[in-house]
C-alpha cells in the first residue's frame, strides 16, 4: 500500500470512528455551521463532540503546520481528507474568515509570533474573526479608503468606519485595512492590522438588508488605541506599515477562492435538485415533462452549468495541487459562483411561485427561501462585485490593455 | 482521479499541437476546400497521422493500437478544432474504432482494427434521418429475409460518408419509429451496389453525405452487437462522439478566443487599444469564464469514457452541451469584436464560427441535451 492510501484508509477509519451520525448531512450553511468564537455555543452535542475530535487531530485546520494547531497535511493528503469527507457527506467541524482569509495571509506574511497567537486562536475555535475593509466611501475602489490610524509612539490611534463588516456583532478581533499615510500614492499608504474588537472606542451597528435580516454590521472607530505589540515579535500589524495593499490582495485571493468554491445551486433553500424541487411543486405533463417548459429548459441549463462549475473547482484545485497556482483565476471561480448563486434562488423563488413570495406576519423568516433569494444578490457585490472580478480576469489573466 | 492530464497525455498535447500547425494548420484546410478537393481531407497528412498512431489512439495495443483512451482523442480532437484540421479521425478512430472495440465480435475486431489503425480503412456512421438529431427515431429497415436481412432507407448527415470504405448503419429490426429497442447496426462496404452515397457540400466544408440504401442483401456475420439491442451500442458510439466533438469545439473556442484577444490588444480606435474598452474586456472575461468551465466538463466526460464507459453517457451529453454553447459564443463574439473584418472569408474567425455551427448540430445540441439530460433526472 503506498502511503497516500494507507493515509486514505486511515483517515477513513477516523472519520467512521469519530464523525457523529448528526453531522453527516453535508448541509453546511451559515446557520449550522460551527463558527467558534468567544461568544460561540455549539448547537447541538454532536457538533461540539465533532468540533473536538477534529481539533484534537488538527483537522480544523489540516493543511496550517502542526506548531500552529493544523495537522501539517500536504496537498494530496488534504485533497484525500476532503474526498473521504465527502464520500460520508460530513460537514467540516469549523468553518469561519479566520480560517478561509486571514490564515493563509497570516502564513504568508505573518511572523512566527503571530502566527503562534492568532493561527492557534483560530484553529482551537477560540477567536472569531471578522473583516474591516469596506468603507462607506470605499467600495469596489477599496485602496481609496480612509480610516485613519496615527503612530502615537507606543501605540497606533484609529479612527473611521468599516463597513459591511459581516458578523461584527459577534466577532472576537478585526483584521482592518487603515490609513497610515495620507500623502502617499492610494496603495502605498495602507497598513493592514490586527484589532481586539473588544478595545475601547469600537461600536458596532448591524445593517437590515432588503431581506430584513443581515450579517452586515457598520463598525465605527472612534479614538481607538492599539498596541504596536500584543508580545514580543508579536506585532498589531502586519507586514510592513504602508505596504498593507499587498496583504489585502493575497487575502482578497483566498476570500475569492473561498468564496469561488461554494456549491452555488446546492445548499440554497430546497430540495438538493433544482429539477426534482420542480418536478415536485409543478408537476409533470403527460410525456414526463415538466410542466412549465420554459422552466425547465431554464433549470437544465443551469444544472448544466452549474456541473461544470463544480467541475472547475475540482480542476483547478488538481492544478494548483500539481503546482499551478489559481492566482487571478480566483475571480473566474467567484464571478460563476456568484452568478450560479443568484440563479439557483432565482429558479426556486420561480418554482416556488406564489407560495414562495408570502411571508410569515413578522416579515421574511429567516430560514424561507425568500430571504436566501434576497440575501444571494449580495453574492455578486460583496468580496468585489462581478464587474470588479470581470476587470480582474481582464487585466490578470488575459493582460488587456489599460485604458 | 485528478482532473488534470497526465504527463504521458501533456506530451501528446505537445506533440499534437507541434505537428497540426506545422503541416495541418488553417491554410492547409482553406486550400482544401478552395480546390474543392473530392475527399475533403489529405490522404497524405492521415497516412502521417496514423504513422503516429493517431488513428488508432483508442484501440488497445493488441489491435496495434496506442491504447491512449478518449482522453488522448480528446487530446487530439482539442489540437483539431484549434487547427480546424479536416481528417478522417472522428468517423474513423473515434466512431468507427469505439463501435468494433466495445461491441463488435472478436472476428470483427480481428478483421477491422488493424486497418482503422495504419489509416487505411475508413468508417462513417449513418445515424440520423432527418435534419435534426433524434438518434431514437430509426425507420431505416432491416426486414428478415433467409438468414439474413434486406436494408432499405435512408440516412442523412452522414460525415465521412463518400468516402468511407464502411458504413455502420442504424436500422430497424422490429418495433416502430422512436422505440428504443428493435434497433440493429450493421457494418457493411459502404461500396456496395445497393448503396448510393450523395457527397452534401456542408457550410463548414467538411465531409458529408446523404446515403440511399435500396436493397441491400446482409447476412448475421454483418452485425454489429446485438440484434434488436442496438440502441444501447449507439448511445455509446454517440457518447464517445459527443465528448470528443466537445473536445474539437472546446478547441475551436479556445482558439477563436485566442484570436480575438490578440486582435483586442493591437487595434486601435478613438486613438486607443480597443481591448482596453469596458464594454469588450467584460465579455471576453466572461468568455475567458466560459472557456475553462467548458474545459473541466470535456476533460471530465473523456475520463469516465475511459473509466467506466457504460456510465458516461449524461456526462458526455453535458460536455456537448457545454462545449456547444460556449463555441458558439466564443466565435459569435469573434465576429463581433473584430468587426469588419470578422464578416470577410479572408479572416479565420468566420470558418470557426461555421465549423462550430456544424458541431453543435451534431449529436445533438445544447437545447437536445438539456432536454435529455432533464428526462433522465426525472423532469
Amino acid at each position: 500500500m503506498s502511503d497516500l492510501e494507507q493515509f486514505r484508509a486511515e483517515t477513513r477509519a477516523w472519520l467512521a470512528e469519530n464523525c457523529p451520525e448528526e453531522m453527516r448531512d453535508g448541509d453546511i450553511t451559515a446557520e449550522n455551521q460551527c463558527w467558534g468564537g468567544r461568544q460561540w455555543e455549539f448547537q447541538s452535542e454532536a457538533q461540539k463532540r465533532w468540533f473536538e475530535a477534529a481539533l484534537e487531530k488538527g483537522y480544523t485546520v489540516p493543511t496550517w503546520p502542526k506548531e500552529y494547531g493544523g495537522a501539517g497535511l500536504t496537498a494530496d493528503e488534504a485533497k484525500i481528507l476532503t474526498e473521504e469527507r465527502d464520500r460520508i457527506n460530513a460537514r467540516k467541524p469549523l468553518s469561519n474568515f479566520g480560517i478561509s482569509m486571514l490564515g493563509p495571509a497570516l502564513l504568508a506574511y505573518g511572523t512566527h509570533e503571530q502566527k503562534l497567537q492568532h493561527l492557534g486562536g483560530i484553529a482551537r475555535g477560540e477567536i472569531r474573526w471578522c473583516q474591516g475593509y469596506s468603507e462607506p466611501g470605499a467600495g469596489s475602489d477599496l485602496a481609496s479608503l480612509k480610516t485613519k490610524c496615527e503612530d502615537k509612539g507606543d501605540h497606533w490611534l484609529i479612527n473611521g468606519q468599516k463597513i459591511w463588516t459581516s458578523n461584527a456583532d459577534i466577532s472576537d478581533w478585526i483584521f482592518c485595512l487603515v490609513r497610515t499615510d495620507f500623502d502617499a500614492p492610494k496603495h502605498r499608504g495602507i497598513t493592514f492590522i490586527l484589532i481586539d474588537m473588544a478595545s475601547e472606542g469600537i461600536s458596532v451597528k448591524p445593517i437590515v438588508l432588503i431581506s430584513g435580516h443581515s450579517p452586515f454590521c457598520e463598525t465605527f472607530f472612534d479614538d481607538v488605541k492599539v498596541p504596536k505589540a500584543y508580545g514580543d515579535g508579536n506585532l498589531s500589524v502586519v507586514g510592513e506599515v504602508n505596504r498593507g495593499w499587498d496583504v489585502a490582495k493575497n487575502l482578497l485571493v483566498h476570500e475569492r477562492g473561498m468564496l469561488g468554491t461554494m456549491s452555488p445551486l446546492r445548499g440554497a433553500k430546497g430540495p438538493e435538485n433544482l429539477g426534482g424541487y420542480a418536478a415536485e411543486e409543478i408537476g409533470l405533463d403527460a410525456a414526463g415533462r415538466l410542466d412549465d417548459p420554459s422552466l425547465r429548459q431554464k433549470i437544465a441549463q443551469a444544472e448544466i452549468d452549474d456541473w461544470a462549475y463544480t467541475l472547475t473547482v475540482e480542476r483547478m484545485n488538481d492544478e494548483a495541487n500539481a503546482g499551478n497556482g489559481l492566482g487571478a483565476k480566483s475571480s473566474m471561480l467567484k464571478y460563476a459562483a456568484s452568478e450560479l448563486t443568484k440563479k439557483g434562488s432565482e429558479l426556486r423563488m420561480d418554482i416556488g411561485g406564489t407560495d414562495a413570495a408570502t411571508i410569515g406576519a413578522d416579515g421574511i423568516e429567516y430560514d424561507s427561501l425568500a430571504n436566501t433569494w434576497l440575501y444571494n444578490r449580495a453574492y455578486s457585490i460583496l468580496g468585489g462585485t462581478t464587474e470588479v472580478q470581470l476587470n480582474i480576469i481582464s487585466k490578470r489573466v488575459l493582460e488587456l490593455p489599460s485604458a | 482521479m485528478s482532473l488534470i492530464l497526465t504527463e504521458e497525455q501533456e506530451m501528446l498535447q505537445d506533440a499534437a499541437s507541434g505537428f497540426l500547425t506545422e503541416n495541418a494548420p488553417v491554410a492547409s484546410f482553406r486550400e482544401i476546400r478552395d480546390s474543392k478537393n473530392p475527399d475533403g481531407f489529405s490522404r497524405d497528412l492521415w497516412k502521417e497521422m496514423a504513422e503516429m498512431g493517431w488513428a488508432g489512439i483508442i484501440v488497445d495495443e493488441e489491435f496495434g493500437g496506442s491504447e491512449f483512451g478518449y482522453v488522448g482523442a480528446g487530446v487530439l480532437a482539442e489540437q483539431m478544432g484549434r487547427n480546424l484540421t479536416a481528417s478522417p479521425f472522428f468517423s474513423t478512430s473515434v466512431l468507427g474504432a469505439t463501435a468494433v472495440q466495445r461491441y463488435g465480435t472478436q472476428k470483427q475486431k480481428d478483421e477491422h482494427l488493424g486497418s482503422i489503425c495504419d489509416g487505411s480503412t475508413l468508417f462513417a456512421l449513418a445515424v440520423d434521418e432527418g435534419p435534426r438529431h433524434r438518434p431514437e427515431h430509426i425507420e431505416f429497415a432491416a426486414t428478415p429475409h433467409g438468414n439474413g436481412y434486406i436494408l432499405s432507407g435512408s440516412k442523412t448527415f452522414v460525415a465521412d460518408g463518400h468516402v468511407a470504405d464502411k458504413l455502420i448503419i442504424a436500422a430497424r429490426t422490429s418495433g416502430e419509429a422512436n422505440d428504443s429497442s428493435g434497433v440493429t447496426l450493421f457494418l457493411v462496404d459502404a461500396d456496395a451496389a445497393a448503396i448510393e452515397r450523395a457527397h452534401t457540400p456542408m457550410i463548414d466544408s467538411r465531409n458529408a453525405a446523404n446515403i440511399r440504401v435500396d436493397g441491400l442483401e446482409v447476412t448475421g456475420d454483418d452485425i454489429l452487437g446485438e440484434v434488436d439491442g442496438g440502441y444501447e451500442a449507439l448511445e455509446g458510439i454517440l457518447s464517445a462522439g459527443r465528448a470528443v466533438l466537445g473536445a474539437e469545439m472546446s478547441g475551436s473556442s479556445q482558439q477563436a478566443f485566442a484570436i480575438t484577444t490578440d486582435y483586442l490588444k493591437e487595434r486601435e480606435q478613438f486613438g486607443q487599444k480597443i481591448g482596453s474598452f469596458q464594454g469588450l474586456q467584460h465579455r471576453a472575461a466572461h468568455l475567458a469564464t466560459e472557456i475553462e468551465m467548458t474545459k473541466s466538463a470535456v476533460l471530465k466526460s473523456l475520463q469516465l469514457l475511459d473509466d467506466d464507459f457504460e456510465s458516461a453517457s449524461a456526462t458526455c451529453s453535458m460536455a456537448k452541451a457545454k462545449s456547444g454553447m460556449t463555441a458558439q459564443l466564443s466565435t459569435q463574439e469573434a465576429i463581433q469584436m473584430h468587426g469588419g473584418i470578422g464578416v470577410t472569408d479572408e479572416y479565420d474567425v468566420g470558418l470557426y464560427f461555421k465549423r462550430v455551427h456544424v458541431a453543435q448540430q451534431m449529436f445533438g445540441d445544447a437545447g437536445f441535451h438539456a432536454d435529455r439530460l432533464a428526462k433522465r433526472s426525472g423532469y
